[in-house]
C-alpha cells in the first residue's frame, strides 16, 4: 500500500477510535472493546475500499456493509461520521433517546447503516441474502460483513457459512474479528470456536488470514478477496481488544464498559498524542 | 347441489406463488428442502431461477430473505408453521420485523390438522408468537381463493406479512370469480342477531356449519371471518358486538394469544364490553392420528362452537 495512503487511513482509524470513546464515554454504557479491535478494518472499507456515497446513502449499486457483531456499532457509526454519513457531533448522542444512533446498528434511524444487527449470528445470513440478490439482478456490488470470534459460536454463522458455499456467493467477504476475549472470558476457556480456518475451509471458503491492525496486510487481503472466484472468502483477522487504548489492549473487563471521566481523559490524551505523531 | 371442492390452502399458495411468477420478476422463493409438502415447489419447476433453497437451516433462511429484500426482491420464504414461527421466530423478529423488510413468510402445515406427525410439528402457537411482532401481518385464509387472494394481496403490500396456510383439503367457501379481499377487513359471511362467531382457517367453515345447526334451535348467528388477524379489524368486530351481544371466537391455534384474545382485547377496550367465548386447542400439546380426527377429538368443530355460543348466550 502506498505510505500516504496508509498515514491517511491511521490518521481516520485514530480519529474513529476517538469518535468510540467519546461516544461510549457520553452514552456510559457500550463496546469498546471490540469496536476499537474492528475499527481499522471498518475505516479501511469505507475509506478505501468499497462504492459507497455518504451523500447518497442509499444509492442502488453500493457495496453493502453488514456489522454482524452488531455491538461495534460505536465503530461503525465513527467511521460513518467522518466519511460524512452524519456529522461527527453526533457521536456524543450514542445511545440516547433522541439520538439517530441506536446501541446496536439499526437502518431505521442511521443513515449509511445497511442491515438491523446485534443479535448475533444474523447478520452473516443477511449479507448472504444481499450478495445473492447482487448475482440475481446480475449487479457487481459487494458485501462486507464482520463477525466477532465469539460470535461464532452461534449456529447459525454455520448454516450461513453452509450457505454461501453452497451458492457459490464469491461477491461476500466475511471478517473474523479474531481477538480472542468474549464476555465471560477467553474463547478459548468458554467454549473455544478453534480452529476456525480450517472450520471456513472445511465450509468451502477462501480463507485469508492476516493481522487486523495493519493496513498493508488489509489492503492484499481485501484485493486477494476480490480476486477470488467461486467461493465466498473469509478473513481471519487477528486483533486486539481494546487495541489504540493502552489501559483497554485485551482486557476482557473493557468489552462492554464505559469509561468514567478520568479513564476518558486518560485515553483521549493517548490517542491525541497517537495522531500528532501520525500527522507530525 | 354443486359439487364441494376441497382443496389445501398450501395448494392455493403454490399456485398462487407461479401466478405471481409471472407477472411480477421481483418475485422470488425460498424454502428449507420441505418444497414438496409446502408447494414452492411448483414455483421451483415454473421458476426454477428465482427459487433457492436453504436445506434443513430456517434461521438462515429468513435472514437471507431479509437480504434479497433490502435489494428490492419481493421475497416469500416457506417452511412449516412450527419452525416459521417457533424455529426462527428470533430472526423474524430482528431481520425482517425490527427493519421491516418486504419479506412474506408462508408457513403451512399449521395447526392440529397436520395430522399423524404429531404434536411436535402442530404448530398451534405461530399467531400469538407472530402477533407480538411490531408492525406484522398476519392473514390466515380460510380456503383456497381467500389464500390466493392473500398471497396476491401480500405481494403488493410494503412490509413484513405471515401467512398461515394449512396442510388439510377444506371446502371452498368462496366464488372465485367475485370474491374481494383486503388485508384488515373481516369479511361478513352472513348476519344474526343472537351471537357473533368470530372465525379464522379452516374453523370458518366450521362456523358455517354451526350457523345453521343454531338456526334450526332458533339462534341467529352473525359470521365474521378474520381472515387477517393483524391488524385486526376492530370496527366489524365492535360493531358486531353491539348488535348480538355475544361472541364466540373458533380457530385452529392455541386459545392462547391467538384470534380469541385479539377479539377479546378489542371488546374489553371497547367501551361495551360482551361476553367472549373462545374454542380453540386448550393449552395443550396435540398428537398422531388423521386430520379429520383430531379435529373433533380437540373440539376444533362445528358442535362445539355451537356449545360454545350457546354458552356466551347464556352469559349475556
Amino acid at each position: 500500500m502506498d505510505a500516504v495512503i496508509r498515514k491517511q487511513l491511521k490518521i481516520k482509524a485514530c480519529k474513529a477510535r476517538m469518535g468510540i470513546i467519546e461516544g461510549v464515554f457520553n452514552a456510559k454504557s457500550g463496546h469498546p472493546g471490540g469496536s476499537l479491535s474492528c475499527v481499522d478494518i471498518v475505516t479501511y472499507l469505507y475509506f478505501h475500499h468499497m462504492n459507497v456515497d455518504a451523500q447518497n446513502p442509499k444509492m442502488e449499486d453500493r457495496d453493502r456493509f453488514v456489522l454482524s457483531k452488531g455491538h461495534a456499532a460505536p465503530a461503525l457509526y465513527s467511521v460513518l461520521a467522518l466519511k460524512g454519513f452524519f456529522p461527527v457531533d453526533e457521536l456524543k448522542t450514542l445511545r440516547k433517546s433522541d439520538s439517530m444512533l441506536q446501541g446496536h446498528p439499526s437502518i431505521k434511524y442511521t443513515p449509511g447503516v445497511d442491515m438491523c444487527t446485534g443479535s448475533l449470528g444474523q447478520g452473516i445470513s443477511t449479507a448472504c441474502g444481499m450478495a445473492l440478490g447482487a448475482k440475481l439482478a446480475g449487479k457487481n456490488f459487494r458485501v462486507y460483513t464482520i463477525l466477532g470470534d465469539g460470535e461464532i459460536q452461534e449456529g447459525q454463522v454455520w448454516e450461513a457459512a453452509m450457505y454461501a458455499s453452497s451458492k457459490g456467493l464469491d461477491n461476500l467477504v466475511a471478517v473474523v474479528d479474531n481477538n480472542n476475549l468474549q464476555i465471560d472470558g477467553k474463547i478459548t476457556e468458554v467454549n473455544s470456536p478453534y480452529p476456525i480456518v480450517e472450520k471456513f475451509k472445511a465450509f468451502g471458503w477462501n480463507v485469508i488470514e492476516i493481522c487486523a491492525h495493519s493496513f498493508d496486510e488489509i489492503d492484499a487481503a481485501f484485493n486477494a478477496a476480490a480476486e477470488f472466484k467461486g467461493k465466498p472468502s473469509v478473513i481471519v483477522a487477528k486483533s486486539v481488544k481494546g487495541k489504540g487504548v493502552s489501559f483497554m489492549e485485551d482486557q476482557v473487563s473493557w468489552h462492554g464498559t464505559a469509561p468514567n471521566a478520568e479513564q476518558y481523559e486518560q485515553a483521549m490524551s493517548e490517542l491525541n498524542q497517537a495522531l500528532a505523531e501520525l500527522e507530525a | 347441489m354443486a359439487e364441494i371442492i376441497k382443496t389445501a390452502t398450501r395448494d392455493a399458495y403454490g399456485k398462487a406463488l407461479v401466478e405471481l411468477g409471472g407477472t411480477d420478476d421481483k418475485v422470488v422463493v425460498l424454502d428449507a428442502d420441505l418444497a414438496a409438502a409446502t408447494k414452492t415447489g411448483m414455483f421451483k419447476k415454473a421458476y426454477p431461477d428465482k427459487f433457492f433453497d436453504s436445506g434443513i437451516a430456517e434461521c438462515n433462511m429468513m435472514g437471507v430473505a431479509a437480504g434479497l429484500s433490502t435489494v428490492g426482491y419481493t421475497v416469500f420464504a416457506s417452511t412449516f408453521a412450527m419452525f416459521a414461527a417457533g424455529r426462527a421466530f428470533e430472526q423474524v423478529r430482528n431481520s425482517i420485523g425490527y427493519p421491516h423488510l418486504n419479506v412474506k413468510i408462508g408457513a403451512t402445515h399449521a395447526g392440529i390438522s397436520v395430522g399423524e406427525d404429531g404434536a411436535s410439528h402442530q404448530c398451534c402457537e405461530d399467531i400469538a408468537l407472530m402477533r407480538t411482532i411490531p408492525g406484522m401481518v398476519i392473514i390466515n385464509p380460510a380456503d383456497d381463493v381467500e389464500a390466493r387472494a392473500a398471497v396476491l394481496a401480500a405481494a403488493k403490500y410494503e412490509g413484513p406479512v405471515y401467512m398461515r396456510f394449512g396442510r388439510l383439503a377444506v371446502p371452498r367457501i368462496y366464488d372465485p370469480e367475485t370474491y374481494e379481499f383486503e388485508i384488515g377487513k373481516a369479511v361478513t359471511i352472513c348476519e344474526g342477531t343472537d351471537v357473533t362467531i368470530c372465525a379464522t382457517g379452516l374453523l370458518v367453515n366450521e362456523a358455517i356449519e354451526a350457523q345453521k345447526l343454531l338456526a334450526a334451535e332458533g339462534i341467529s348467528a352473525e359470521i365474521l371471518n378474520i381472515h387477517t388477524i393483524k391488524p385486526i379489524d376492530k370496527d366489524a368486530i365492535l360493531k358486531s358486538a353491539a348488535k348480538t351481544g355475544a361472541i364466540v371466537t373458533a380457530e385452529e391455534h392455541s386459545i392462547i394469544g391467538g384470534l380469541g384474545s385479539a377479539v377479546a382485547e378489542v371488546v374489553c377496550e371497547g367501551g361495551k364490553p360482551v361476553p367472549v367465548v373462545r374454542l380453540g386447542v386448550n393449552d395443550e400439546f396435540g398428537k398422531s392420528g388423521p386430520a379429520v380426527e383430531l379435529l373433533h377429538i380437540y373440539g376444533l368443530d362445528a358442535q362445539n362452537i355451537v356449545e360454545k355460543a350457546k354458552k356466551a348466550i347464556s352469559m349475556k
